[in-house]
């Protein structure tokens, strides 16, 4: 029953895709005869851009032979402005991996500390609630004048966004453990390290991992617009270089990319989640 | 000044109110002792305290008043002293059922052997008789079987005392016959002195020497303390053939069911003195009409017999 649903799901799934290359295709189709102006088509020889060059919105086939160009090499590097996908993108995940390991490191036991104490959590409720709604692109020129880098302040970026779910859910994690089982802690007499690592840690871990993908997730949607304004590598850069080429095949090639490997990473951190959820 | 082997002397405690004024104490003035290898049980209906007693005695909260001596020492704060069975099981779904009991004996003996902890976990499960069940998770287990491994928990760290909150209160009647029954068996092997909370009369019967009766809440009260005098080697199947179970069964239901309410500051109670609650033992009142006819309704004096220490 359920393969026969997945299959189905799997059918329909495949029938969605086709009718929207299809309607994209229909869409693009170059119109017949005088669309294109005598003048215009001067004045587009003129400017170097041969009569079989493509116009407008690319068709479905032109962004194909992109994705098998830019696919069939990846990893070419001729020089700061030309290099293959697959490097752009290890360099945006590169980032995005320093700055949430940065993150985690500051989030885990901040909230933990948070987590376990009333005090705590009072205290820094306010600074916690007027620092989560700024955009993570508004801390970009502070970055940049203090850390004088613009690679460093991009990873900053991704450690400043990827903070606050982290923070809030290791926080509300650890302050909403079971009471039984730390009344059996209490009464086994653990100490505080053992409990923390025994009791606390496994019984918070579902609540933690879910704040760690929603904090990736973010992460990954901001190094675009981070790498768009730092410039240099990575994925966003690429996207907003191709603009610049006006290569609207390749900006879609690199959009696709984008939501590919966000989707990678959020199935890593489900697998991830699944391993420490428990059954109760 | 005391020598029993814990005594409970003059316990309140008051929550505090909304505006943080202190509430009417849920119970006050608390006296009871409970000797070496005793099984005490203690019923009383929802909100007399019983819970919050049960926490003071194993140090997860702190009376309003009052003091608990045990072997000659306050009890402050929690202690591997007194091993807790709580009402919901409390197991760690991230461990096995060995994991689980490991942990508790890990804590006890933090220089033992894996081995060693593995096979000392193992014994107590066998004895609540999971010994087949030892690396399932927690989950896959029946409640009744979880509770179990509560118990074999808390009795693998040889407390000094056994504190049990209401341990079978979820489980369905028949489970609930056979754990009394391993439980019975394990206390009587160990002499292990036990103090639990219960809401069935036939349960405290069945395990205890003495049960507690508690006054109904606000304000609630050691009524009465009961003597079980039955001989100690009961059976679930055999207990009710005993002349004795009958009188005890209809003194203590008759106590929840009519006496509960009006407990405190009744007239009939005047030489109530909180420090030494009534003693009673209705077991051996030798009432031969009324064990002829347990439904005939029998005047009060009849049935208890007071026997203040």
């Amino acid at each position: 029953m359920s393969t026969n649903l997945s299959f189905r799901a799997a059918l329909l799934s495949v029938l969605l895709f086709a009718c929207f290359i299809g309607i994209w295709h229909l869409a693009t189709l170059p119109a017949d005869g005088g669309a294109v102006s005598a003048a215009d088509a001067e004045y587009a020889a003129l400017m170097g851009q041969g009569a079989g060059k493509a116009e407008g919105f690319p068709t479905p086939a032109a962004v194909g032979r992109t994705f098998v160009h830019f696919l069939s090499d990846p990893f070419y590097d001729n020089g700061p402005n030309d290099k293959g996908i697959g490097i752009q993108i290890a360099y945006s995940l590169l980032r995005v991996g320093a700055g949430f390991l940065l993150a985690t490191l500051v989030a885990l036991p901040l909230g933990f500390l948070i987590g376990m104490s009333p005090l705590m959590t009072r205290a820094l409720n306010p600074f916690i609630q007027v620092l989560k709604p700024i955009s993570p692109l508004a801390w970009m020129p502070l970055a940049l004048y203090v850390l004088k880098d613009s690679d460093v302040s991009g990873i900053f970026v991704i450690f400043i966004c990827s903070m606050w779910p982290m923070l809030l859910n290791t926080a509300f994690g650890v302050a909403s453990v079971r009471r039984d089982w730390i009344n059996v802690a209490r009464t086994l007499e653990v100490g505080p390290v053992r409990k923390a690592f025994r009791v606390i840690l496994p019984a918070a871990a579902p609540t933690i991992l879910t704040g760690m993908r929603i904090s990736m997730g973010i992460a990954w949607i901001v190094i675009v617009a981070a790498e768009m304004l730092v410039g240099g590598t990575g994925v966003g850069y690429f996207v907003w270089n191709e603009w610049n080429n006006l290569a609207l095949p390749n900006v879609i090639f690199a959009i696709t990319m984008i939501g590919l490997v966000g989707m990678l990473l959020d199935f890593a951190f489900g697998v991830l989640q699944k391993m420490v959820t428990y059954r109760d | 000044m005391t020598n029993h082997y814990l005594s409970v002397e003059g316990l309140k405690k008051a929550y505090p109110t909304r505006d943080g004024k202190a509430g009417t104490p849920v119970f006050e003035d608390i006296h009871f002792s409970i000797e070496k290898g005793e099984f005490v049980c203690i019923i009383g209906h929802s909100g007399c305290g019983k819970t919050t007693i049960l926490n003071v005695l194993a140090g997860l909260e702190e009376a309003t008043g009052g003091v608990v001596i045990m072997n000659g020492r306050e009890v402050k704060g929690p202690s591997l002293d007194r091993g807790v069975v709580f009402q919901s099981h409390a197991l760690m779904p991230w461990m096995s059922v060995l994991g689980n009991v490991a942990f508790a004996v890990k804590s006890k003996w933090p220089d033992w052997s894996k081995a060693k902890i593995a096979a000392h976990c193992t014994e107590y499960l066998e004895m609540v008789g999971l010994g087949h069940a030892i690396h399932k998770q927690p989950a896959e287990l029946s409640g009744g079987m979880k509770q179990r491994v509560g118990i074999a928990r808390a009795f693998a760290i040889q407390p000094k005392m056994l504190l049990l909150d209401e341990p079978f209160g979820a489980l369905d009647a028949l489970t609930r016959g056979t754990i009394q029954d391993e439980l019975l068996k394990v206390v009587q092997a160990t002499h292990q002195t036990v103090f639990m909370i219960t809401h069935d009369v036939d349960e405290a019967i069945l395990l205890a020497d003495k049960v507690i009766l508690m006054s109904n809440g606000p304000l609630a009260k050691v009524a009465e303390i009961v003597d079980i005098t039955m001989p100690r080697d009961r059976t679930r199947a055999g207990m009710h053939h005993d002349p004795q179970y009958y009188r005890i069964r209809n003194h203590l239901v008759d106590f929840l069911v009519n006496r509960s309410k009006t407990y405190a500051g009744g007239g009939e109670f005047e030489q109530y003195d909180p420090k030494r609650p009534p003693v009673v033992r209705p077991g051996l009142v030798d009432t031969s009409d009324a064990a002829l006819a347990p439904d005939a309704v029998r005047p009060l004096t009849q049935l208890k017999k007071v026997v203040n220490q």
